[in-house]
């Protein structure tokens, strides 16, 4: 009986937000708006599909079971044992960064460019994958810290005339201070109540961007945004002040995929420094205190752990990576304005982190490459874009609610 | 007076107009097992979260070797020495038996970025350090094999185990131990007499104890408390407990 109550009421659900998405469509007549409603091959579908909502919730036991029976894939299958794997690491590590720096010479622009913004979104992960995995505290402001470190970058350049690798360091000490700032205040807080206040504090960044239009140029953005330059090499057709070009120092033809491939091989290098610092305080005192306030927090207290600076610690770390990665995003753009840096970046992000696996290094990679290409692959389908993501976050967490490459406890050698 | 290892005057507990400790006084001296009874809501657990910085106390003194900890945050106290266990087990379940014992000598261990960034000689010693002395502990408690288990799939018994290890490797001179038989059969609880003993003995420290099992208080106190109400009643050897009065009345009521 409360099946088919559920059913029913699911089906309802259903039929009045198809009614109101699909069914009614708005046109503009000159200056009149009209309502039409749906063509008949639509209501088909849309009653096809509210029929499908009913009886997969009738047979909702029986669906489970079935899904029940399809294998889970397990990764250690494929993978040696523990020793020869350890063996083995160092030279898959090297491999895997030869062919990463290699392979950009081989493709299309468009894909080394796609593969540029899949290692920011990499950088994005692994720090989020501190404050959340690691250390247990859910933030939905992350993208804060992405904006601070961009627009440190933006703005020093604009008004100082800065370059990049100077304002890489100094973008993530700033998004590394706005980190500790965001941390006292919310010290005390956990779980929603955190989550709540970090939301906040993303917005009021965004707002800040966006209204201060003196010093970041408001909605308009700032562009002309110097590209980072190769000793002092830059990478522009033709010279504005007099600077050594690079094709000109190399005495080889102009070509705009220097640029692309030149900005594509530092985010390999910031991704690599990135995952070595992260994996260092992941097996660092440090890194086993953020797992212990996550696992329990009382306890952490009785054990002589300062709470209070182990989290203001997490949210440090986490967003001067975000920051790093800010910093790195504004030079390959050009451009920056607050459009870039709304809830659902941050929304992506946490998607990564929780999509690979809580504090799994090689799950938050993995996710990364996968939340931004596919989108890519599906392009034709752009309208569905969201639907499909969606669709991947609900099967996924079906399926495999603990990530896509779960976190592996270290085996420690005892002697 | 300077082999007093801890020493509480007058410790008032107060939350709003309940008075849930009314004055307790308490003193432990070196290498003695000194335990706290009393009936359900006597107030024990209160007296242990006073002396151990999660409450701070509405009024009186505790001293720990002669300095005054009332007051003090939690992690400052259990920097000083003196270290406790829950009532419940509470462990960092998804970490392993051997995360657990490193992260509790958090404080011994070189936790600058940079030395472990570079992995510098002082943090590598000292990190080898805490390894060996959880070695050492883990296999004090028998659970050595279990190292690189998550401790959350330990059995109830090696989880009390594994607590105990993980405060004794904090370095202590003063262990408090809530209802640590909880939920123990009885050979297990004889294995936590022994080791309770031992750790007296062989290590030289000084154990406060609360425990509902009178087998265990009655076999291995060097002292006893009882509080009722949470207004302490009496104090002395177990014989003087077993044969007070009062004590007999608030445990069985009057006749």
């Amino acid at each position: 009986m409360g099946k088919l109550y559920n059913a029913i009421f699911s089906a309802g659900v259903a039929f009045v937000l198809a009614c109101l998405m699909i069914g009614v469509k708005l046109n503009t007549d000159g200056t009149t708006l009209q309502v039409t409603g749906a063509s008949t091959e639509q209501w088909a579908w849309i009653i096809g599909g509210i029929a499908l909502v009913f009886f997969s919730q009738i047979f909702a036991d029986q669906i489970d079971t079935a899904f029940g029976k399809i294998p889970k894939p397990t990764v250690s299958h494929f993978l040696p044992e523990g020793d020869k794997m350890a063996q083995l690491k160092p030279w898959l590590m090297a491999g895997v960064f030869v062919c990463m720096v290699i392979w950009p010479f081989m493709v299309s622009r468009g894909s080394v460019d796609l593969a540029t913004l899949a290692l920011i979104y990499i950088m994005l992960g692994l720090g989020l994958n501190i404050v959340v995995g690691l250390a247990g505290l859910l933030d939905l402001g992350y993208v804060a810290f992405y904006a601070v470190g961009a627009y440190t970058y933006a703005l020093l350049s604009q008004y100082f005339d800065m370059s990049f690798w100077i304002c890489l360091p100094i973008s993530a000490g700033m998004a590394a201070l706005f980190g500790f700032i965001l941390g006292f205040p919310v010290l005390r807080l956990r779980g929603d109540y955190l989550a709540i206040v970090t939301l906040g504090f993303g917005e009021i960044i965004r707002i800040l961007l966006n209204n201060w239009t003196a010093v970041t140029g408001g909605p308009n953005g700032i562009s002309g945004i110097d590209k980072p330059a190769l000793f002092g090499l830059e990478f522009t057709r033709r010279s504005k002040d007099g600077a050594t070009l690079f094709h000109e120092y190399f005495g080889i033809d102009y070509s705009s995929s220097y640029k692309v491939i030149f900005l594509y091989l530092i985010a390999v290098v910031l991704v690599a420094f990135v995952i070595f610092v992260i994996n260092r305080l992941m097996r660092m005192p440090i890194g086993r205190a953020w797992e212990a306030l996550r696992e329990d927090e009382i306890a952490c207290r009785s054990l002589g752990l300062n709470r209070t600076a182990i989290k203001l610690s997490a949210f440090t770390i986490g967003a001067s990576t975000a920051g790093f990665a800010g910093s790195f995003f504004a030079a390959r753009q050009g451009f920056i304005s607050p459009e870039s840096f709304t809830f659902i970046e941050s929304a992506i992000i946490l998607a990564i982190v929780v999509l690979g696996g809580m504090g799994s290094q090689i799950g938050v990679i993995l996710a990364a490459i996968i939340m931004t290409i596919l989108p890519e692959l599906a392009r034709e389908f752009s309208e569905y874009r969201m639907l499909l993501f969606g669709l991947t976050m609900v099967l996924m967490m079906r399926w495999r609610p603990q990530g896509l490459v779960p976190m592996k406890r270290p085996v420690l050698e005892l002697k | 007076m300077s082999q007093l290892l801890l020493d509480v005057n007058g410790l008032t507990m107060q939350f709003g107009g309940l008075v849930a400790v009314n004055k307790v006084n308490l003193t432990v001296k070196n290498r003695q097992i000194v335990s706290v009874i009393g009936p359900n809501g006597a107030g024990k657990t209160t007296v242990f979260n006073c002396l151990s910085g999660f409450y701070i106390p509405t009024a009186g003194s505790v001293m720990f070797k002669g300095k005054e900890i009332a007051g003090m945050k939690d992690f400052q106290i259990s920097r000083q020495g003196l270290v406790r266990t829950f009532q419940h087990v509470r462990l960092f379940s998804n970490m392993t038996v051997i995360e657990n014992m490193l992260v509790a000598q958090h404080r011994h261990l070189n936790t600058g970025l940079l030395a472990g960034l570079f992995k510098t000689p002082s943090y590598r010693r000292l990190e080898q350090e805490a390894m060996d002395r959880a070695i050492f502990w883990l296999k004090e408690v028998d659970l050595l094999d279990s190292a690189n288990r998550e401790s959350g799939n330990l059995s109830y018994g090696q989880q009390r185990r594994l607590e105990i290890a993980r405060c004794m490797v904090t370095q202590p001179e003063l262990l408090m131990l809530d209802e640590p038989a909880a939920g123990l059969n009885p050979n297990e609880t004889k294995e936590l007499d022994e080791l309770i003993i031992k750790l007296r003995d062989e290590h030289e420290i000084s154990i406060l104890l609360i425990e509902h099992d009178m087998g265990l208080v009655m076999g291995i106190s060097d002292h006893i408390y009882v509080i009722a109400q949470g207004t302490p009643l009496a104090d002395g050897n177990a014989d003087d407990i077993k044969n007070n009065p009062d004590v007999i009345k608030a445990y069985l009521g009057e006749s």
